[in-house]
């Protein structure tokens, strides 16, 4: 029997900011759900199941928050899931419960990913000192820029890349009515200005801490005929994971992310996915992550990444846009970060992206990563139900 | 290698705890400042049921909930638990009951201490009153406990409420602490043994041949048990680094400072270090480097280049 094509035909976000204050947690998620149930023009009664994804516990400090949240998320009397892949989770969450739409286990399935940083210390959650161990020296932009710097080593890039990445990524997010960090004078020189934290990494070139939930409403073909506006489809959809840590690991293009891609691309039909994607919604949480996963991912031959950046194939108007939304660089509530990712990769296919649209999009990848580039999840969407 | 006797392998205490922020909301802020002014808030759902604690959205509906209620300080157990040993941070310090506590007007029961001599002065069914904290700042702890109380349920409906207060109480902090005691296990303990001799002994994976410094016990990639001591280094390259140019917090290092992978000679993959005796900006990849340990430290302090001349890039490359 085959699979039942997946539809996406609701989308909700928060506006992500550094603090929100005003709510609680079940307050920022009922937010992001009510928004994606009446995009779908759909009431609570009419979800199956909920599938919630966050990063760890100890981000907010509430230990399993996924019991705590049900009521907020109407998922009493209903299967709920909670999904933990690290970084990659807003990803890995979204795909769980696409394959229960897939594999006919529910009709209509909410999906849901948050982090309310504010309430805790991610630097704190994820350094926590251990005995015998010398303590981390460096921080976290500390563990991304040596391979930055391996990056730059092997392929001959220009210490520019970074730079135009940010510039590109927080002037899209000018467009992005939900996107965290909305600067209005940014400028290259701005970004080249800013203080160098961890050489090669620039403050400019490094994501902010947001408060943020997002949402989807996944349904099966017959919800999407009665979805009031055009639906994403799901082409393919794969996680992969490999140690943190291990003899051999390449930290510049960890293979569980090249398997990743190419298993989305086997599923989808993509064979030249430079030509065949219309828009990347990438998990790029410094700068230079973005020609790194160019190559990756197989946009670009390894050591050609960073020429689609400096060319500007990757702007809004290039013709391989990268995070119109504005990515990571903008926004990154850790636990939702992936599903902003996946959501916004669905908004560009339906036409539902308002000032950070990409003309004509019908084909969009959406990527997450996570855990020290130890999980990697992702699905590519189409304007158009998959063929079969 | 010559065998050795497995050394006694370490334990130590480790304690993590957080002040944690928890911004309230507008029920639990009403619910919360109420308790501070003596104030028991409940909501009212859409079957008309009266929950206490409030909560935002309605279990049953999952309606938005908002319509407050004031209900009475005085209740019914409705089940309990005897405590016989307060821990610390528990309501009180002296043997007491957990009870579920219906206080009249409301459909649902909440959870607190209850103040008796002993189990045999507990029962379902018995009536309870709150005792209120001295001293009140907006927390479930301005409620002290419960205790025994003679009278009758007062009649009546719960009375609506605003939940308006002047100066609410918008955000909580819920420190949290966790106690355990940590082990390195074997492979850590050889491995921490060694260096206090200051020597770097890995572990080889006796399927892929990789050695793992510093050793897991176990290959990650084979998923089999590394046995077959290695002692590496004590000399390596430098394969990739970053310049710190901002002080982390708790680690008393001037900045900047150079954080360097280092594949110590005969090593599987880069350990993580300090690069020191060379001036920042002539750090580069492939520089030779060597430990500098200090008095007493576990661990070296830092590496410093050995002189010798640079390793060539093919040499080291599939470490990065
Ligand atoms: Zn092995």
């Amino acid at each position: 029997m085959s699979k039942e094509p997946v539809a996406i035909v609701g989308v909700g976000q928060t506006k992500h900011v550094a603090a929100r204050r005003d709510v609680s947690l079940a307050g920022l998620v009922r937010e992001a759900a009510a928004r994606a149930l009446a995009d779908a023009e759909l009431t609570w009664a009419d979800v199956d199941a909920v599938v919630i994804g966050k990063a760890p516990d100890f981000f907010e400090g509430v230990m399993m928050p996924e019991l705590y949240l049900a009521d907020a998320l109407g998922a009493v009397g209903k299967p709920m899931l909670r999904v933990h892949t690290a970084g990659s989770v807003g990803g890995s969450t979204a795909l769980v419960a696409a394959n229960l739409v897939a594999a006919r286990v529910h009709r209509t399935v909410l999906t849901l990913a948050f982090e309310k940083q504010s309430e805790s210390n991610a630097m704190w959650g994820l350094s926590l000192p251990v005995p015998f161990q010398q303590p981390l020296l460096a921080g976290a932009g500390g563990f991304f820029a040596p391979h930055v710097r391996a990056y730059m080593r092997r392929t001959g890039a220009p210490d520019t890349i970074g730079s135009l990445v940010a510039y590109k990524d927080r002037r899209n997010a000018l467009k992005n009515p939900w996107a965290h960090l909305h600067e209005h004078d940014i400028t290259l020189e701005k970004v080249q200005a800013s203080p160098m934290l961890w050489d090669p990494i620039r403050y400019s070139e490094t994501c902010p801490s947001s408060d943020g939930a997002c949402a989807m409403v996944l349904t099966d073909r017959a919800g999407a005929d009665r979805a009031p506006r055009p639906a994403a489809w799901v082409h393919g959809g794969a996680m992969r994971s490999e140690p943190t840590l291990f003899a051999g690991k390449d930290f510049v293009s960890p293979r569980a992310g090249r398997d990743c891609a190419a298993d989305v691309y086997r599923q989808a039909g993509i064979t030249d996915p430079r030509r065949q994607i219309d828009a990347v919604e990438m998990y790029v949480p410094f700068s230079w992550y973005e020609p790194m996963w160019l190559e990756n991912l197989g946009f670009a031959a390894e050591g050609e990444g960073w020429k689609l950046t400096e060319a500007g194939v990757t702007e809004l108007d290039g013709d391989l846009p990268v995070n119109p939304s504005g990515g990571v660089l903008s926004t990154n509530p850790i636990g939702a970060s992936g599903m902003i990712r996946f959501a916004e990769a669905a908004l560009q296919v339906r036409g539902e992206a308002g000032a950070h649209q990409v003309d004509g999009a019908r084909r969009a990848l959406g990527h997450a990563y996570g855990g020290g580039a130890q999980f990697f999840s992702m699905w590519l969407v189409g304007a158009e139900p998959p063929a079969g | 290698m010559t065998p050795t006797p497995p050394p006694e392998i370490l334990r130590a205490p480790l304690v993590v705890e957080f002040p944690f922020t928890r911004s309230l909301g507008p029920v639990q802020s009403a619910f919360l400042t109420g308790l501070r002014e003596r104030t028991v808030l409940g909501v009212r759902t859409e079957g008309g049921r009266v929950l206490v604690p409030p909560v935002e959205y309605d279990p049953e509906t999952a309606a938005e909930l908002r319509e407050l209620v004031e209900v009475a300080a005085t209740g019914t157990v409705t089940t309990w638990a005897w405590n016989p040993e307060p821990r610390s941070g528990q309501p009180l310090d002296t043997p007491f009951a957990w009870a579920l506590v219906r206080l009249d007007g409301a459909d649902t029961a909440l959870l607190h201490a209850l103040d008796a001599p002993g189990p045999d002065a507990v029962r379902t069914g018995m009536r309870v009153r709150v005792r209120w904290a001295a001293e009140r700042a907006g927390a479930i702890t301005d409620i002290a406990c419960f205790e025994p109380y003679g009278g009758d349920a007062e009649g009546g409906e719960p009375a609506p409420h605003s939940g308006e207060f002047d100066d609410p109480v918008t955000g909580i902090v819920a420190p949290a602490r966790l106690d355990y005691t940590y082990s390195p296990g074997r492979a850590q303990t050889r491995y921490l043994q060694a260096l206090s001799e200051r020597r770097t002994v890995g572990e080889r994976c006796p399927s892929c041949a990789k050695v793992y410094v510093p050793p897991r016990g176990a290959c990650p990639t084979c998923g089999i048990a590394t046995t077959d001591r290695v002692e590496v280094g004590p000399r390596g390259t430098v394969t990739t680094f970053c310049i710190v140019n901002i002080k982390a917090k708790n680690l008393d290092i001037e900045v900047p400072y150079v954080y360097a992978h280092i594949a110590l000679d005969g090593a599987g993959l880069a350990l993580h270090g300090r690069i020191g005796g060379i001036p920042y900006d002539q750090v580069r990849m492939g520089l030779r480097v060597e430990p500098v340990w200090s008095g007493d430290g576990r661990y070296p302090d830092h590496y410093r280049p050995t002189g010798e001349p640079d390793a060539d890039y093919d040499t080291y490359k599939e470490l990065l």
